[in-house]
């Protein structure tokens, strides 16, 4: 089978975020990157399916980003995948959603796959649209939220558990599918050293606009439906009523008091 | 053609859910903004019914599809959904940033090409167009949108927006839409239900969280009973997931539950950044804790300083009073 | 010269950072209170490839360079120093091997470290011979084609967990270091057993024992090099070892200074936060100061070792500068938290704890200086 992994490089997650004062975007002078937290359950699943198909199966990592991507590439090959595709090209600057997975889709279409594996969202931006939006342009169905998966004996679908509230939905999926991945799927494997070892000989494939077949006005700023108007950091908020040194009952009483008269919560 | 407010309204087993609601109050409000009409779409199986509390709420249009089937089906309701934007162009369409929305906008979206920002704090309309705000960074940050397409979609956090009010005089026009035959090539199979009749974290108006300072499992005895009392869901801190008092389904945090209650309890929680990406958006925080410098206290809007064991108890009395009023 | 990190530097320091802060960090405390060993924990390490990083790519090693190796090491001490020398000795009981054993030897005790998980240990301290090697008293006695040990060893790192021991015994006290012998004495060998666990003031997740040879009896061909080559052996060793533990030391004062400084900024006294007074700057200043230089001097010695040269003094002034400077950064983090420094609630005092001994094992900082003064001295003739 060929499996597909899309991973996306973010800010690692203890990150301090300051947005820059006039709004434009965030303060990146330091910024360590990793992969997104969800894109390792996404790798982790495709490797625990290979090694359960135990054939020739390939696990391939897929990536839109700039030049930094290829470190959080090769942190997925350390980690087992066989090989990657990178997706490079100036013109992808400012994209959307939309956009990014538009060209997603085509390097996994010219690729091709029998199954597609992707974070729940991406943890910088955090909007769970990219897999939804391949998976359409691709003409597959899709599942989001895979807290389990299962592949069909015959290997033409899968039972996978989708985690809506308070419940799950065991679905069955016809392959090829694309699956976005739950915290709880799995335990991401540490990228060992003898697989960082192993990483740097493994094949990545440096795609630009051209080589799939695109022009600037269908991607990036130009290719996309929404437009970030401004970055805003978070409001102040205003100093809390903390109340100490008091006897334990009225500390209580006044809080009780202050939730139902000022707050208005109770 | 009327320009359109497109709401999305979301049902389970026949009800409205409350989020439908919720987009109906907002939706109205944008709507009048926008010189549009504010219409609603509901999907599902033997939901026309639900058009009269669409149209109490303020629908001049409620859009009905009958699918016959029982679950939620991505590409069914996609097909449906996409068909009518294409045909009547609301220049905005509303939906609940849950399960179901975040699957079906998503599709959507792409399907018709346009505009969308999920997960939405805050919507209002700026020179005619709709600007949509929502978090990014776990929250440590927000961003403003607008759709450069002809149709924005916008998904909203539940508990963000109240709901509308219900006007029994108020109707809307019931307009059948064609479901098309699709044959999906993803199917529920069964839904299995994991928590108990408490809302879901996510859903929840009221939390309760326990933090390390619970020192173990059965001590959540006291916050569950606070929780009963004030309708609340009890949640818990990763340090207190990571010690075993809790299960991970009872997470709040970066890498549990994100939730946006109206009142949220930290209780014997320190305030890690971790766990404030989960609940900084709650509109009223309280923090009880021991420590006086712990730094869930700059976040809280209210708070007691002092032993959680004595404290609680005591507020479930309080509360317990307040209520029997 | 550059002095960068590689991109594969990188991607390990990465990889280990993240195993450490995930997997040890959250237990430290735990394994600290009760000394129970870590033994899950260490197992995970091995599958993750982080252990036996020395043993060459011949043998089905990572081959790790020293660098490599040191940057591997302070990542785990970040975690925890304990388990970080639990895991270190595994190094240092196979490096005897490495350093002075033949292919055969080589591919009969090290290459099972590379296929399963097991433990090695390094016996060479006893009760009465700590600086003064020499002064050892536990005896090898040749018979037949056999070497009968007795004796006693003590402070000896994973004495009760290892299979395998690297063991110096004197064949006849009265030669002094000459005479000296290393063994390799499984730790299934009849005869040979572990003492008693020591109750240490710190790094209490690493497994610390007497281990007893009582007319144990181990092959001839376990003789590592020629009768007498003991001493010689055990010096390379600790010579090879020594940068790893400026590493650990690197790493512990690193976790103590991160502490520090986020405490600095979020405790105010005076209206303010105290990292806006001076005195607390300044013992910041010094930590940061003297954790880079550490980490400079481990780096060097560790190169130098890799390119065969002389290391000696080098990898003394790394093992003594940077365990004192590990003393100094945890002292001063305690005195930072104040009150709350002193608590087994917070972090820094376990630090504190586990960076004593990190001035006594692996040679003592006074044995350090005396390589030191005399590598000086030999140099100036």
């Amino acid at each position: 089978m060929k499996i597909v992994v899309i991973i996306k490089q973010v800010p690692d997650t203890e990150t301090k975020i300051k947005v820059k004062a006039d709004g434009s975007g965030i303060e990146t002078d330091g910024i360590k990157y990793v992969v997104s937290p969800y894109d390792e359950f996404a790798i982790e699943e495709g490797l625990r399916l290979k090694e359960k198909l135990a054939d020739d199966s390939t696990v391939t990592v897929v990536s839109v980003g700039p030049e930094r991507t290829i470190e959080s590439i090769r942190t997925a090959l350390a980690m087992g995948a066989d090989d990657a595709i990178h997706v490079n090209d100036p013109a992808l600057e400012g994209g959307d959603s939309l956009a990014t997975a538009r060209v997603m889709a085509k390097a996994i279409k010219d690729h091709g796959f029998d199954i597609v594996f992707a974070g729940k969202q991406a943890i910088d931006l955090d909007q769970a649209q990219v897999g939804p939006a391949v998976a359409e342009l691709l003409d597959i169905p899709q599942v989001n939220v895979v807290a389990k998966f299962e592949l069909a004996a015959d290997k033409t679908k899968a039972t996978v558990s989708r985690r809506i509230e308070g419940a799950d939905e065991l679905i069955e999926v016809s392959l090829p599918a694309l699956l976005t991945c739950e915290k709880g799927l799995n335990e991401p494997r540490y990228a060992s050293l003898p697989g960082i070892m192993k990483a740097k000989k493994k094949p990545v494939k440096q795609v630009d606009l051209a080589a799939l077949g695109f022009n600037a006005s269908e991607v990036g700023a130009a290719g996309s439906h929404v437009k970030i108007l401004k970055w805003l950091p978070l409001p102040e908020r205003q100093a809390g009523k903390i109340l100490k040194g008091m006897e334990t009952q009225a500390a209580v009483k006044e809080l009780v008091r202050l939730l139902r008269e000022e707050a208005k919560v109770i | 053609m009327a320009n359109e407010v497109l709401v999305l309204a979301e049902q389970r087993a026949g009800n409205l859910k409350k989020i439908s609601l919720e987009l109906m109050g907002i939706g109205a409000e944008l709507a009048a903004k926008l010189g549009a009409d504010l219409t609603a779409v509901v999907i599902g199986n033997g939901v026309e019914g639900l058009a009269k509390a669409l149209g109490a709420a303020g629908a001049k249009k409620v859009y009905v599809g009958e699918t016959g089937e029982k679950y939620y089906n991505t590409e069914i309701y996609t097909q449906a959904v996409s068909d009518l934007i294409k045909q009547t162009q609301p220049s905005v369409v509303l939906a609940g940033a849950t399960a179901l929305g975040r699957d079906l906008t998503a599709r959507v979206a792409a399907r018709v090409g346009a505009g969308l920002a999920t997960d939405c704090t805050e919507l209002r309309i700026e020179n005619g167009k709709l600007v949509m705000r929502r978090p990014v960074y776990s929250g440590k940050a927000y961003i403003e949108l607008e759709s450069t397409a002809p149709v924005a979609i916008a998904s909203v956090r539940p508990n963000t927006y109240g709901p509308a009010a219900q006007d029994a005089s108020r109707s809307a026009e019931v307009v059948k839409i064609d479901v098309k035959a699709v044959t999906p090539r993803a199917v529920v199979k069964e839904i299995v239900k994991t928590a108990g009749d408490k809302p879901d974290l996510t859903e929840a108006e009221i939390i309760v969280s326990g933090g390390r300072a619970m020192k173990a499992a059965e001590n959540f005895k006291i916050l569950h009973e606070m929780a009963d009392v004030i309708g609340a869901t009890v949640g818990a801190s990763r340090a207190a997931v990571d010690s075993g008092y809790a299960p991970h389904s009872m997470q709040v945090g970066q890498t549990g539950k994100v939730v946006n209650p109206k009142l949220y309890f930290a209780v014997g929680i320190s305030g890690a950044i971790q766990h404030l990406a989960g609940m900084r958006t709650s509109k009223v925080i309280v923090a009880i804790n021991k420590d006086p410098d712990a730094p869930i206290f700059q976040k809280a809007d209210y708070g007691i300083v002092d032993d959680l064991y004595t404290v609680v108890p005591l507020l479930t009395q309080e509360f317990k009073k307040l209520l029997a009023e | 010269m550059d002095f960068r990190l590689t991109d594969e530097q990188l991607a390990l320091q990465q990889t280990v950072r993240k195993f450490a802060q995930t997997e040890m960090v959250p237990q430290a405390a735990h394994y600290d209170q009760t000394g129970e060993f870590p033994r899950s924990i260490i197992e995970s390490a091995w599958k993750v490839g982080l252990l036996n990083e020395s043993i060459p790519a011949e043998y089905g090693g990572l081959g790790l360079d020293g660098v490599s190796a040191c940057v591997l090491t302070e990542e785990l001490a970040a975690g925890c120093a304990g388990m970080t020398t639990s895991m270190m000795v595994n190094t240092l009981g196979q490096t005897p091997i490495l350093v002075s054993g033949t292919k055969e030897q080589i591919e009969k005790w090290i290459v099972p470290f590379t296929k399963e998980f097991r433990f090695s240990s390094f016996c060479l301290t006893e009760p009465s011979s700590g600086s003064d090697v020499a002064n050892m008293s536990t005896t090898a006695k040749k018979v037949g084609d056999k070497y009968v040990l007795n004796g006693r060893k003590c402070f000896i790192t994973n004495g009760g967990v290892a299979d395998l021991f690297s063991v110096f015994a004197t064949l006849d006290p009265v030669k002094g270091h000459r005479g000296i012998c290393a063994f390799i004495v499984p730790a299934d060998t009849p005869g040979v057993s572990a003492g008693k666990k020591e109750d240490k003031m710190g790094q209490r997740a690493s497994n610390t024992t007497d281990v007893i040879f009582e007319d144990a009896a181990i092959p001839a061909e376990n003789l590592l090099g020629r009768e007498g080559e003991g001493f010689k052996i055990a010096m390379k060793t600790l010579d090879r070892t020594r940068p790893a533990i400026g590493a650990l030391a690197v790493g512990l004062a690193r976790s103590a200074y991160e502490h520090s400084v986020r405490y600095a900024r979020e405790r105010h006294a005076f209206g303010m936060p105290i990292a806006m007074f001076q005195a607390i700057q300044f013992m910041i200043a010094d930590m940061a100061k003297d954790i880079e230089a550490a980490r400079l001097l481990t780096y060097q010695a560790a190169w130098m070792i890799d390119q065969g040269m002389n290391a000696s003094k080098y990898s003394a002034f790394a093992k003594c500068f940077a365990t004192d400077a590990a003393m100094r950064v945890t002292t001063d983090a305690v005195q930072i938290f104040g009150g709350y420094g002193y608590s087994k609630e917070y972090p820094v005092e376990k630090l504190m704890r586990d960076a004593k001994l990190l001035q006594i094992y692996e040679g003592t900082n006074q044995i350090q200086r005396m390589v030191i003064a005399r590598e000086v001295f030999k140099e100036s003739q």
